[in-house]
This record gives C-alpha cells, sequence and structure tokens, in this order.
C-alpha cells in the first residue's frame, strides 16, 4: 500500500481492490468464523492488523478498512441472523462488499440521542426518511449498518439498526465531503428519502439500537487507540531518524538538549500510550467489563498522537511542513482522532459519570 | 459617575497606538479584503492567488503605508503596517496574507533601509504601484535555523559577480519579479561574509525548480530555487558587502512582529466565527456554548488571545519609538504563534465532525497557523534568543 499512499491520498480515493486484496490475504475477516469465510482468529488478530496499518502511511486508508472490518461489520457478526451473515458478512469478508456505519447525523454527533432519522413500520418492513453525514465508506459502501429511530418516545431508547443496501429507491449519496485529513478516504453524506428496507433487514431487536451502538463503540475506540499507538511508534523513528541525518549551528540537531528532550519525551508518550491501549484490550477481549479502560486509553492516545505528530513537524521544521515528508499528513489524519468514535470530551464525561460524578 | 459600575464587555475603543486615522484605514482594508478577496478565497486555495492582487493593494495604496512619499508610498507609521497585518486575515486566505507580508514587511524593507537612490527607483517604487513583486532568499536546503550555515555562494568576477546556490520555501518565488537574496561572499569572514544582493528573477541561470506542496498556506506559491552561474553586477549589491547577516537579522525582526500580529487576528478570527458556532449547534438540549466546559475553552481562549494582543502591541510602541527591543519581538513571535495554533486547534475541537471538515474553514486556519511555529525563526530559535539575551 506505502507506495501508492500519495496518489490516493492525491486523488481522495483509494481503489476497492484493497478491500479484495486483503481478503485474499484473510485480513478482512481475522476475527470471524470460519464459517463465514473468516480465519476463526480472535480480537487480538485484528489488534495486530490495526497496529501494522499504520505502516501504510495514509490514515485514510486505515480509516476506510477500519471502518469495514471494526464498526460496520461487528454487529452483523454480533447481532445478525444467520441469513444476514450469509447475505452480508460472508461477501464482506471475501472484500465483494463494502461496509459502512451509519449514525452521525447533520443535527446529531456526541449526542446519539437526538438522531432524527426515521423508519416508519409499514406492511413487510420499514419506510425510511433521514439523512447521515461523516459516513467513512459512504460513497463507494454497498451496505450501510444504520441507526434509524423506530419510536418516538424515549430518547435513545427507540433507536434500531436497518442494513440499508446502495441499491434501494430513495438511497443517495448527497455529497463527498472534503475534509482535513484522511483525503484518500470516502466520507459520504448520505439522504433516505422514502426508502423501502424489508423486515430482514433488521439488525437486532427494534428499539434496542442503543445496546448495539455501545456494544460497537467499546472495540471501535479500542481501535482507535492501537492505530495512533501505531503512529506514535512510526512517527518517533521518523523525528530520530531525522534529528539524526540534519544538522545545523555544526551538529547533528538530535545533539541539541531541547530536541533530544523533545525526542524523550515522545518515547515516553509512545510506550504510554502503548500501554494503556494493551492493557483495555487484555480485559476486552477476555470478555470483562472495561469501559473505564477502554475510554481512558482512547482519550489518552488520540491527542498524543496528535501532539507525536505535531511535535515531529516541529523538529523537522520547513520540511516537516512540507507535504513531500508525509509528515503534514499525519497530523491532519491523527487530528480526527480526538473528534471521532466520540470526542475527547465525550471520552471525559464518561469517565466523569464513571467516577460517580 | 454612576455608584453601581457595570462591566462594559461591548466597549469598543482601540489601543492608545491607535489613531482615529488608523481606524479609518483599518476599515477601508476590512471593506477591502472581505469584498474583493474573502469571495474567492476558496478558488485560490487550490490555485494560488493571482497576481492582480498586489496591482490592486498598490492602486489603493495599501502595498506603500509606512514607506516615504516619494517612492509612492503613504508615509504612515510602523502602526498602520500593523494595521494592514491585523486587517487582510478577513480576506480568509493565510496564503495570501503571507504573500502579501512577503513583499510589503520582508524583501523591501531592506531596500529602503540599505538600498541605494538608484535601486530604490527600480524596485521600492513599482514594487509599492504592485507592478513588481519581491521575494525574500535566506532559507537553503541545508539552512533554515542556522542562518550562518547558508551556503549561496557570489564570487567576485571583474566588475561583477557569480552567483551559485540554491534556496528553498521561498515564498512568492515563482510569481517574484525580483529576490533579495542572501550570499556568503567570503567563507573565511564568520558572520562578516555575508552580502545581500538584489537579483532580477529573469537573469539567466536563474531557475525556478518547483512548486512546493505545504500542510497549509497553499494560496501561496512556494519555491524550490537554483542559481547557476548568474552573473550581476556591483549595482545588484544591497547594503554594504559583508554585512548581509546583520541586515538581515534587521529584517527579521519587522518580519516577526508583524507576523506575531497576524497570528493575533487570526486567532480573533478563528474565536469570533466559533463563538457563533457555538452559540447555535445544539447538543443534548441546549447550545454547546452553554455547557461549562465550552464556556471555559472559550474563557481561555479569549484571554490568551488578549495577553498575545497586549504583548504585540507593546512592543510594537517600543520598535515604533526607535527602540530595538530583539527580546520581546522574539517574546510575541514566540507567544502570538503557539495561541492561535492553540487556538485554531481548541476550535476545530469545539466544532467537532464539521471542524474537521474543509467547508467551514476552520481546519484551514489551523493548517495556516502551523507555519508561524517555523516560519521567520522557529519556536526552538525564539527561545533561544530569550535564553541568551539573559546571558546564558
Amino acid at each position: 500500500m506505502r507506495p501508492h499512499a500519495d496518489e490516493w491520498e492525491d486523488e481522495g480515493f483509494f481503489p476497492n481492490t484493497v478491500f479484495t486484496r486483503m481478503a485474499e490475504l484473510g485480513y478482512l475477516g481475522l476475527k470471524y468464523p470460519e464459517e463465514y469465510g473468516g480465519q476463526g482468529g480472535d480480537y487480538l488478530h485484528d489488534a495486530v492488523l490495526v497496529e501494522e496499518m499504520a505502516g501504510c502511511g495514509s490514515g485514510g486508508v486505515a480509516a476506510g478498512v477500519g471502518a469495514h472490518i471494526g464498526i460496520a461489520t461487528p454487529p452483523v457478526w454480533k447481532f445478525g441472523t444467520d441469513e444476514q451473515k450469509e447475505r452480508f458478512l460472508a461477501p464482506a469478508i471475501r472484500g465483494e462488499k463494502i461496509a459502512a456505519l451509519g449514525i452521525t447525523e447533520p443535527d446529531a454527533g456526541s449526542d446519539v440521542a437526538g438522531i432524527k432519522t426515521s423508519a416508519t413500520r409499514v406492511d413487510g418492513g420499514y419506510v425510511v426518511n433521514g439523512s447521515k453525514t461523516f459516513i467513512t465508506n459512504g460513497v463507494r459502501a454497498d451496505f450501510v449498518v444504520t441507526a434509524v429511530k423506530t419510536t418516538q418516545e424515549g430518547g435513545h431508547r427507540g433507536l434500531s439498526f436497518l442494513i440499508v443496501e446502495k441499491e434501494m429507491d430513495g438511497f443517495s449519496v448527497s455529497k463527498k465531503l472534503d475534509k482535513m485529513g484522511w483525503r484518500a478516504s470516502d466520507t459520504g453524506e448520505l439522504a433516505f428519502q422514502d426508502m423501502f428496507v424489508p423486515d430482514e433487514n433488521l439488525l437486532g431487536e427494534e428499539n434496542k439500537g442503543f445496546y448495539l451502538i455501545m456494544a460497537n463503540f467499546q472495540w471501535e475506540r479500542l481501535l482507535m487507540a492501537l492505530g495512533s499507538t501505531g503512529s506514535m511508534f512510526n512517527l518517533l523513528d521518523t523525528a530520530i531518524q531525522y534529528a539524526k541525518e540534519r544538522s545545523a549551528f555544526g551538529r547533528p540537531i538530535g545533539n541539541f538538549q531541547a530536541i533530544r528532550h523533545k525526542i524523550a519525551e515522545m518515547a515516553v508518550r509512545a510506550e504510554a500510550g502503548r500501554a494503556i491501549t494493551y492493557n483495555a484490550l487484555r480485559l476486552f477481549a477476555e470478555g470483562h467489563d472495561a469501559i473505564k479502560q477502554v475510554t481512558m486509553a482512547k482519550l489518552q492516545t488520540q491527542r498524543d498522537a496528535f501532539r507525536q505528530a505535531d511535535d515531529t513537524i516541529q523538529i523537522m521544521g520547513g520540511a516537516g511542513y512540507m507535504k513531500e515528508y508525509g509528515v503534514e499528513r499525519a497530523a491532519r489524519d491523527l487530528r480526527l482522532g480526538p473528534i471521532g468514535g466520540g470526542t475527547d470530551e465525550i471520552m471525559k464525561e464518561i469517565l466523569g459519570r464513571q467516577l460517580g460524578l | 459617575m454612576s455608584t453601581v459600575l457595570k462591566p462594559d464587555f461591548g466597549s469598543k475603543s482601540h489601543h492608545f497606538i491607535f489613531t482615529e486615522e488608523h481606524e479609518q484605514l483599518r476599515e477601508s482594508i476590512r471593506n477591502f479584503a472581505r469584498k474583493e478577496l474573502a469571495p474567492h478565497a476558496e478558488e485560490w486555495e487550490e490555485t494560488t492567488f493571482p497576481d492582480w492582487v498586489f496591482r490592486r493593494m498598490g492602486e489603493l495604496g495599501f502595498l506603500g503605508l509606512t514607506y516615504p512619499e516619494e517612492y509612492g508610498g503613504q508615509g504612515g507609521d510602523y502602526f498602520s503596517g500593523l494595521v494592514l497585518g491585523e486587517e487582510l486575515g478577513e480576506s480568509h486566505s493565510g496564503g495570501l496574507c503571507m504573500g502579501v507580508a512577503v513583499h510589503t514587511d520582508m524583501a523591501n524593507p531592506p531596500i529602503l533601509q540599505f538600498g541605494t537612490e538608484e535601486q530604490k527607483q527600480r524596485y521600492l517604487v513599482p514594487a509599492i504601484k504592485g507592478e513588481k513583486i519581491a521575494c525574500l532568499g535566506i532559507t537553503e536546503p541545508d539552512a533554515g535555523s542556522d542562518v550562518a550555515g547558508i551556503k549561496t555562494r557570489a564570487v567576485r568576477d571583474g566588475d561583477g559577480w557569480v552567483i551559485n546556490g540554491s534556496k528553498t520555501y521561498i515564498t512568492n518565488g515563482h510569481r517574484a519579479d525580483y529576490i533579495v537574496l542572501v550570499t556568503k561572499t567570503d567563507p573565511d569572514a564568520g558572520y562578516d561574509g555575508f552580502t545581500l544582493f538584489i537579483v532580477d528573477m529573469d537573469l539567466p541561470g536563474v531557475i525556478r525548480e518547483k512548486k512546493l506542496e505545504k500542510l497549509g498556506m497553499h494560496a501561496s506559491d512556494t519555491a524550490l530555487l537554483a542559481f547557476q552561474d548568474v552573473r550581476v553586477t556591483d549595482e545588484a549589491v544591497l547594503g554594504e558587502v559583508g554585512k548581509g547577516f546583520y541586515h538581515i537579522m534587521w529584517e527579521l525582526q519587522g518580519e516577526r512582529l508583524i507576523g506575531a500580529a497576524g497570528c493575533v487576528s487570526g486567532a480573533q478570527r478563528a474565536f469570533d466565527m466559533t463563538l457563533k458556532y457555538a452559540n447555535e449547534r445544539k447538543a443534548f438540549g441546549r447550545e454547546i456554548g452553554h455547557f461549562q466546559v465550552i464556556r471555559h475553552k472559550f474563557a481561555d481562549m479569549a484571554t490568551k488571545i488578549e495577553a498575545a494582543r497586549q504583548l504585540v502591541y507593546t512592543t510594537a510602541w517600543r520598535f515604533a519609538n526607535g527602540e530595538y527591543p530583539v527580546r520581546e519581538i522574539s517574546m510575541a513571535k514566540l507567544y502570538a504563534s503557539r495561541i492561535a495554533v492553540e487556538v485554531a486547534d481548541e476550535c476545530i475541537q469545539i466544532h467537532g465532525g464539521a471542524g474537521y471538515m474543509r467547508e467551514y474553514g476552520i481546519e484551514r486556519v489551523w493548517r495556516d497557523m502551523r507555519l508561524n511555529r517555523i516560519g521567520a525563526g522557529t519556536d526552538e530559535i525564539m527561545l533561544d534568543v530569550i535564553g541568551r539575551s539573559y546571558g546564558l
């Protein structure tokens, strides 16, 4: 992937062959059962994949693949019927169908209970109206695991999930969004107009969608923490190498105390991020309630990874500001971390409540 | 006087360094930037801003605010240049602000200060009209912060000079008609071995190599330049032979202070845009600005911006009064650059997903502002200057 990263960034899209190639290699089904074409592994296998994807050089590619394996297909695996798994999970593992997750709306981001997209009961299914935004893979996705409101009352208690397919009448991609980073990934704004979705596409129980979201968030946040940890180590390597090679005032800049100490802090940051993330991952993978640890890992690593990139830019000076070295891209890509998958502010809210406040 | 004093948050009184005349100038630059520049800002991110911006600003007198009337300038004081640095930000194009600032506050001041009458007529007069565009060549591939490490050589040859070397990260490098170039003329003389030249960019041997792509400042053009056996006469020497290092250190002080003023106004603009957003965007049943966490973010940002503004104004006042406050200029540059980046980042955070999208223009403020912690002397160089000023 690395040799193509620049080109894909410029085009604002990476080709679907990335999915088919990864499927060939078995990477899209690492944690999924063999009966659906998966490798029969566990969460740790996915963790390895996500850490190593940081080396592809494009946060957008990592995000597109991450959305497919990490947030859009797990609910089908966890909550889907056998028939849904055959129709959606198996082709997703084969790289034949690409998945997206649709939760955020123009008026409801952090505030999930504010979701307005409605699904009204009709004979044999639902009629869906509304819109979704900031949807990773939104432009290319064959199916979107979509949060809808199935009753008007009760805030988050009226949420359900429907698997929306791109051929459905009334489904459209209203916009491809232009972003600060993650530029190789396609981010869509989706519109649903009187779109009929049959009963067999209801995922999990009606009105129990909030639990699906909450279950999914833990893994999504862990994946983000793992990806950021991988990036922090990559950036550390880049900074060290540059500091050894670049000379100013008669010596390699790494021999100046200010730079040496900056790099020492970067090393601690990466190591701390890995420790807090691995601890949360271990608890999660063993099946414990790890909400507090996962939330802390997400909060800690997202901000730190962006700082790591920012410090690397600073160490590289003018070169860091130029596109050629790829570090400015890392900063732009990593800036999404403190926003996506629940903002830092939401993480702090969750932690505050966990602490009984 | 009333016995009950209420806080007056809406007070409009301006800082004492600015007169009524400055405020009128502010108004007219702001109107110009909003009406004639801002509508194109998005487009110029893709194409870089067009040269007519210089001609138009020349017509309006904005390129010569602080230059003497005899060269077509407005004869204004230092603060009028500060007003330009602050208000041009209304164009919403950091790259444009930088391209113009390189012309008005970096490349041309040394010509006014050290140039011969003939050089002033030949370069300064058309520059103030916006007919010629200037760039400044200091940084090289192997010499950024370490100005003394510059390798571009100018060698005596008959009654002229031959220049060889390369310069990088040169703002306006592709569009410029001339460059104020820092060269080494005597490799054995240390700081006394540098000389400035004014080099016409259409001379044989001047090669505009590539357009550099950057994190931000996309509306400005940034060049890698090569000089291969470029022959110039003695008339191209700017200032004294051997005094180039000191000339450029003087130039950097003005550049840093104007840069700091641009940072303050950029931060203020992002703050204003975000305040509007926080008053409109609702989550969990109320405007997000009414959550304590968000309110405190605004309080923090406002305090930082105000502190930076006062630091810039006070330092500008000393500079305008003939002092040479290098330590305080470095402090203002360091502090204003840092807080501008912090404020821009916090504004992205308050906007959430919308802040990450290009449409809202907030992520661009961060990308543009981020340069200020590197350009015109990095944070680390500022810290070094300040630290050493105490004898350390």
